[in-house]
């Protein structure tokens, strides 16, 4: 019985300095029904976690425009296993080449969602990545 | 790539870990009361005999007041002065998709990871009054988990959204300037319920201005209650930008604990509480029991909703006839 709206934080990691896409998905998420937890501009990996830690968040959404996605998420990887929340699924969006979206879902990014995405597409795979996971 | 699994822990095994301050296991246990059903509830009644010691202190006052802003300073200084602080953030659900923006972290930018302040976001999901349904489950988690104070930050309050004054120690009503002319709590009707009165931005030139407003507006309440016991209604403006005004107000929360404690006050309003729970947990008894897509349920419901329809019955004797055998426990 799943009826609790997807629960997701959507988080801004780093310096690059606006917030109308995030905003923009965030709508659209509470409009398909989830519940979105916002944290607002340049926020570092330590804060992310915890938050999506305290708020027990389904999907851990970051977004990365400044290039630093090579750091920063495996920081974030790195900081839900040592807070022993792997399983809080992380969704990558922003802008990087093939290497890296594969290179960071081998170390355990679910989803890379490049700048482009339209926001039907993000609710399908927060849809579709919730449903395959096991009830927690 | 497969979803990561972790076993399922059940509720009752989450309240050592809780009671531990595992913070996993905190966040854990707080979904699952929002979730709701039976399996949460043996944990929840643990958890119930191990709070009792925090002191729950209710931020209101209208949406953009300044709320958020405030809590993240007065978590800061309360961090400051070693205290372990448990925030639970209420924002509105979207009637139209039952999603929700939970947005008040957005302000609490300068709590950097700290594990020692635990935050909160929580969505009404169709509750009216300014809390959720989950909201003091949560907090007594909170307090079992060793946070003091827990602080609930209310949705903008509007008429007759004030639960909070029943299910908080103290309560902070916050009134910012430039809202219109009015002082908000005075539109709002909530300029009774206060404990302390916040004037919030005092940054801003227009502050002083509502500073003096609701000091007049105080004396003339005030003096119509005049029986009520010595506790001297404070005004405290604070700024979340320069941080004028937060000591004072930690100071105030303090003070009016003291208080409580020192007359009868606390063991009122922690019976005031119990009182107000009980009657909510009754309320979600009766209304689970009575789902409209439930089967069977009480005696001749079709019949009660023709007669209702055809007028020929009030809803309250229907509403009797239809809690009547729950009540002999005779029929389920
Ligand atoms: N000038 C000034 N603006 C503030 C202050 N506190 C909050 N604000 C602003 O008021 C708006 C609403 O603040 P927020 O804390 O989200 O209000 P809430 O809805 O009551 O939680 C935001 O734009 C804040 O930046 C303050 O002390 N001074
Ligand atoms: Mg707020």
């Amino acid at each position: 019985m799943q009826t609790d709206p997807i629960r997701v934080l959507i988080a801004k990691v780093g310096l690059d300095g606006h917030d109308r896409g995030v905003k923009i998905v965030a709508r659209c998420l509470r409009d398909a029904g989830m519940d979105v937890i916002y944290t607002g501009l340049h926020r570092t990996p330590e804060q992310v976690v915890m938050a999506a830690v305290q708020e027990d968040v389904d999907i851990l959404g970051i977004s990365i425009l400044s290039g630093a996605h090579m750091t920063v998420i495996p920081k974030v990887l790195d900081l839900l296993k040592e807070q022993e929340a792997e399983d809080i699924m992380v969704v990558a969006g922003g802008v990087m080449p093939d290497e890296d979206i594969a290179a960071l879902k081998e170390q355990g990014v679910q989803e890379v969602l490049l700048q482009d995405t339209p926001p039907d597409a993000i609710v399908d795979s927060i849809r579709r990545l919730v449903a395959a996971r096991a009830p927690r | 790539m497969s979803a990561v699994t972790r076993l399922r822990v059940s509720s009752l095994d989450l309240v050592a870990p809780v009671l531990a301050g595992k913070i996993t296991a905190i966040a854990r246990l707080m979904s699952r009361v929002e979730s709701g059903g039976g399996e949460v509830m043996g944990a929840l009644e643990e958890i119930y005999r191990h709070a009792g010691k925090a002191h729950i202190v209710g931020i209101t006052g209208v949406a953009g007041s300044g709320k958020s802003a405030l809590l993240a300073k007065l978590a800061i200084r309360l961090r400051a002065a070693g205290r372990r602080v448990g925030i639970i953030a209420v924002d509105p659900t979207s009637p139209f998709s039952g999603g929700s923006i939970l947005g008040d972290r957005i302000r609490m930018n300068e709590l950097s990871g700290d594990p020692a302040v635990f935050i909160r976001s929580m969505a009404t999901r169709g509750s009216l009054g300014g809390l959720a349904r989950a909201t003091l489950d949560a907090g007594d988690i909170l307090d079992a988990a060793g946070y003091d104070p827990v602080l609930i930050e209310t949705v903008g309050v509007g008429q007759d959204e004030v639960e909070i004054v029943q299910a908080a120690h103290s309560t902070v009503v916050v009134s910012a300037p430039g809202l219109g002319d009015d002082i908000q709590a005075v539109k709002a009707g909530v300029l009774e319920i206060a404990d302390i009165h916040v004037v919030s931005k005092c940054d801003r030139p227009d502050a002083n201005r509502t500073v003096i407003d609701l000091k007049n507006m105080l004396t003339m309440t005030v003096a119509a209650a005049a029986s009520a016991p010595a506790w001297p209604l404070p005004v405290v403006a604070t700024s979340a930008e320069s941080g004028e005004g937060v000591d004072e107000l930690v100071e105030q929360i303090d003070a009016h604990r003291a208080f409580l404690q020192r007359t009868d006050g606390l063991r009122e309003r922690q019976r005031r509480i119990a009182q107000w729970r009980l009657l909510k947990a009754a309320e979600e008894l009766l209304r689970d029991e009575f789902k409209p897509q439930q089967e069977g349920g009480g005696r001749g419901r079709a019949q009660l909703i023709d007669a209702m329809t055809a007028r020929e019955i009030h809803p309250h004797v229907a509403a009797r006839q239809l809690i009547e055998p729950a009540r002999r426990g005779t029929e389920k």
